[in-house]
């Protein structure tokens, strides 16, 4: 019988491994609703080396291992649902390279937004990324595996879609390169023009192994930024607004969202965009081009502009968005979870519906937000509650909301967002069962011990 | 049931049709304006119906005693013509509902009267507003709601001003200085217009600040500055107050300068024309009205009204002129720091 314990502390060093209950307790959980369940161990590495070795000795004995960023997707893809060794990214976060000219960035992979952010602000200030909305200390590693969404999605797709490489453990050690830094010093690609292999990692929440580096794309930070809201009471007319949007090419992000307080907000749909520029008439060029394309809705009066008033700017302009992490705290006791399917746009009536069905039915404090991803391509509509954590009978009905929320936007055609373990298992139940044998495939391939986080994506 | 006392014969034997041939966005002549208000008086259909922008211009024009105004959105109202889309009426209708979470100052028989503009608590600093803070109102339960007739909305209005006149009636307030325009032309102009008794006697603040700096005088120093003035929409419901706008200034020693958009001929900050009538018109108001002032070489663009200053403060900063509002400017004249940043 060895020491696991000793082991751990042999790679990463004495204080950096944990078997006490005080850490099994806290990372026994996440934020969200899913039930606790505790690690054996946590650890907290420097290096890939060490990621490396912590994977061999994983592989060797059979015991689980689960990848950690913050902790904060919240549908308990970080709980160590059969026990054994989580790892804690945090002390990997360096940031190792910025290409000014190509436009990239390469990170270690517990990084976090945050970090990334004030170093691009102090450092770059040409440049930026495309922020998700999740606390600053949300990694961006853990936001491409799963597929998260930022600032700059409505343009440029989800934040995975701008990873340009990455460095990935392999569950038996192995380390390797993924896109053009496999044979080049450069990482502008994560595939083209080679076979894009990135897809055997993101999406499988460290299912097949553990990223250590993520080459991300950066674009061009606009000197102004500003907000408008077009509000509207018809919820049907929604994705033919957006859709008009979208089509100026002339908007940064695009959110939209319906939720009964404060009194400002009840009744109505708001779609905030965000446009950014240069100079004042670059500004006020992409503002009038984005309200001259909501002209007709202003004119049949079924939707227009909101005066924005200056307070209420600079929380609409915060990257990250605070308000969110503020309506998480609605109900006190800082429970929040949303069910976020991905789904076409043009499903925001129905959807919208059916939160606030929900809201009511379930007696619930209620929001429901979308964020556009590409040009109309899809969206991320999140049926979102918040909760009490010290009423059991609140969290209760939020699981079931949730649940609710969650099939109903299966079967309007959305595909679950970081799905909860029951979600993937509706997920794989549904897939075309020709896709399912190939994901079996890969996870086999790649983790033959189900070593990886057992319990998710769990194909075999 | 609250009725617009409107006298269709002030119309009929109307000199001039003021009301409609000086309206800046529409051109009719004095017959073609005689005309359209008695049909809009008789009840009739009639293109001002559809075109007015709602600047409250005409309130001012008609000279004759009638309110013109009141009269075509009672008559939009009535017949379901929309002036702003239906979730902006929503979203205003639902901030300005009254939830018992009105706040007190220590009141006594005169109080100031903030509506729900906050804003205005941090203006009324200093020895200008000693005489009467810290007795004021703020709140739902005091706004008076006058803004819907923007929105062709008079029932909300006959709904909530006879319960904020109620308010304060329990107060018990002798006087009330209005700290918006709005506000006072409520009181001295919309509420008799529709036979509502107001229990106090409300007062401007631009009178109440024109008494106050003659009480300072002593204290006055010239600004030696040249001012632009932003009249606001409301201001044309209270205009038998505007002549304080030259009096103040030419007491504190700001030289307004006489541009083509003054007085009856002011141009709104354009807010509520963008979000009922869209980019164009907002824009092609906001564009002439700011190179007028930079034409006439305005150094400061004096507001009267907090909301218009939100709106306008970074434009006319951005053309090099420096915003502020009228009580900080006054504040500058007795030597004080004015409350809000002058960029
Ligand atoms: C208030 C609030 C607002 C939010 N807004 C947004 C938003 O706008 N956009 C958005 O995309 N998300 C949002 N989220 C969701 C979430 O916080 C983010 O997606 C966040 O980026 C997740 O990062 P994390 O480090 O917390 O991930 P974690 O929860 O730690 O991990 C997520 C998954 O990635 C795996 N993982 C972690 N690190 C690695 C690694 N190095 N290698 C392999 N696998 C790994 C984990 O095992 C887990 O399966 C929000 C959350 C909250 C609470
Ligand atoms: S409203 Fe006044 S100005 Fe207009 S026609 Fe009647 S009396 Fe004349
Ligand atoms: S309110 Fe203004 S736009 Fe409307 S009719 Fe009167 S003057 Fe003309």
């Amino acid at each position: 019988m060895i020491d696991i314990a000793s082991q751990l502390a042999h790679i990463v060093g004495e204080r950096f491994v944990s078997n006490n209950p005080e850490e099994a307790f806290f990372y026994a959980r996440d934020p969200g609703l899913m039930p606790a369940h505790k690690p054996d161990y946590v650890v907290v590495p420097k290096t890939a080396s060490e990621i490396q070795e912590i994977l061999r000795l994983a592989s060797r004995e059979r015991i689980p291992v689960v990848p950690m960023g913050a902790g904060m997707s919240l549908t308990g893809l970080v709980i160590p649902l059969r026990g054994g060794i989580v790892i804690d990214m945090k002390r990997m976060n360096r940031i190792l390279e910025v290409n000014e000219k190509a436009r990239y960035v390469i990170v270690e992979g517990g990084t976090s937004h945050g970090a990334l952010k004030a170093y691009l602000d102090k450092h770059c200030p040409r440049l930026r990324h495309s922020i998700p909305d999740s606390p600053a200390t949300a990694t961006v590693a853990a936001n491409v595996m799963i597929h998260g969404q930022g600032r700059l999605t409505q343009q440029y797709g989800f934040n995975s879609d701008m990873v340009s490489g990455l460095e990935v453990v392999l569950p038996s050690g192995e380390i390797c390169t993924i896109g053009s830094c496999a044979l080049s010093p450069y990482w502008f690609s994560k595939g083209a023009p080679l076979p894009d292999l990135t897809g055997l990692f993101l999406g499988w929440f460290g299912a097949t192994g553990i990223i250590t580096k993520v080459a991300l794309k950066l674009y061009p930070r606009k000197k102004m930024r500003d907000v408008e809201i077009f509000v509207t009471d018809r919820d049907d007319l929604v994705p033919d607004m957006v859709y008009e949007l979208t089509h100026t090419e002339m908007v940064e992000d695009i959110n939209i969202f319906a939720q009964p307080m404060p009194m400002i907000f009840k009744d109505n749909h708001h779609i905030t965009l965000f446009i950014t520029g240069d100079t004042d008439e670059e500004l006020e060029f992409k503002r009038k081009m984005v309200w001259n394309c909501l002209d007709g809705f202003i004119k049949s009066k079924d939707g227009g502009f909101m005066s924005v008033p200056p307070v209420m700017k600079p929380t609409l302009l915060d990257m990250p968005q605070r308000s969110v992490s503020r309506f998480a705290d609605v109900k006190k006791g800082g429970g929040f979870e949303y069910s976020g399917p991905i789904i076409p746009v043009e499903t925001y009536p129905a959807c919208t519906r059916k939160v606030m069905e929900l809201g009511s039915k379930y007696d619930l404090a209620y929001s429901a937000m979308a964020r556009v991803i590409g040009r109309n391509h899809a969206m991320m509509f999140g049926f979102a509650f918040t909760f009490n954590r010290a009423d059991p009978q609140m969290m209760e009905r939020t699981r079931k909301a949730l649940e609710e929320g969650g099939e109903f936007a299966l079967a309007a055609g959305g595909v679950f967002w970081k799905p909860t373990i029951d979600e993937q298992r509706l997920a794989l139940e549904k897939m075309d069962a020709t896709t399912r044998d190939l994901m079996k495939m890969i996870k086999e391939n790649l983790d033959p011990l189900g070593i990886m986080n057992p319990g998710n994506w769990e194909v075999v | 049931m609250y009725t617009l006392q409107f006298d269709i014969n002030h119309c009929k034997t109307c000199p001039t049709g003021d009301c409609l041939v000086k309206c800046q966005f529409m051109s009719l002549d004095k017959t073609e304006a005689i005309k359209e208000m008695i049909k809009i008086a008789e009840g009739k259909d009639s293109p001002v119906l559809h075109d007015c922008v709602t600047c409250y211009g005409c309130e001012e024009y008609c000279k004759r005693g009638n309110h013109p105004f009141y009269l075509i959105t009672e008559q939009r109202q009535a017949k379901g013509i929309l002036t702003a889309p239906r979730a902006i009426t929503r979203q205003w209708i639902n901030i300005g509902e009254p939830r018992g979470k009105a706040r007190l100052g220590q009141v006594k028989g005169k109080v100031l009267s903030f509506g729900f503009m906050p804003e205005l608590l941090q203006l009324v600093r200093g020895r200008l507003f000693e005489d009467v803070m810290p007795s004021y109102v703020f709140g739902q339960e005091f706004f008076c709601n006058v803004v819907y007739i923007h929105f062709s909305n008079t029932s909300i209005i006959k709904e909530r001003l006879p319960q904020v006149l109620e308010n304060f009636r329990k107060l018990g307030v002798k006087e009330v200085v209005c700290m918006h325009d709005e506000c006072y032309g409520a009181f001295a102009s919309l509420a008799p217009a529709y036979g509502m008794e107001v229990p106090f006697r409300p007062i401007h603040y631009f009178e109440y600040l024109y008494g106050r700096l003659h009480d300072l005088a002593k204290e006055l120093r010239p600004l030696r500055i040249k001012a632009a003035y932003q009249r606001p929409c409301s201001s044309r419901l209270s205009h038998d107050t505007h002549h304080f706008v030259r009096d103040i200034l030419s007491i504190i020693g700001v030289e307004l300068v006489e541009r083509a958009y003054q007085d009856e001929n002011a141009l709104c900050c354009g807010d509520i024309l963008g979000m009922n009538y869209g980019y164009e018109l907002k824009n092609d108001v906001q564009s002439r009205n700011l190179d007028d002032m930079a034409e006439h070489d305005a150094e400061y663009c004096v507001f009267n009204c907090s909301a218009c200053q939100n709106v306008l403060a970074t434009k006319v900063a951005k053309r090099g002129i420096k915003p502020i509002h009228m009580i900080d400017l006054c504040k500058m004249a007795i030597g004080e720091k004015p409350s809000m940043e002058v960029s």
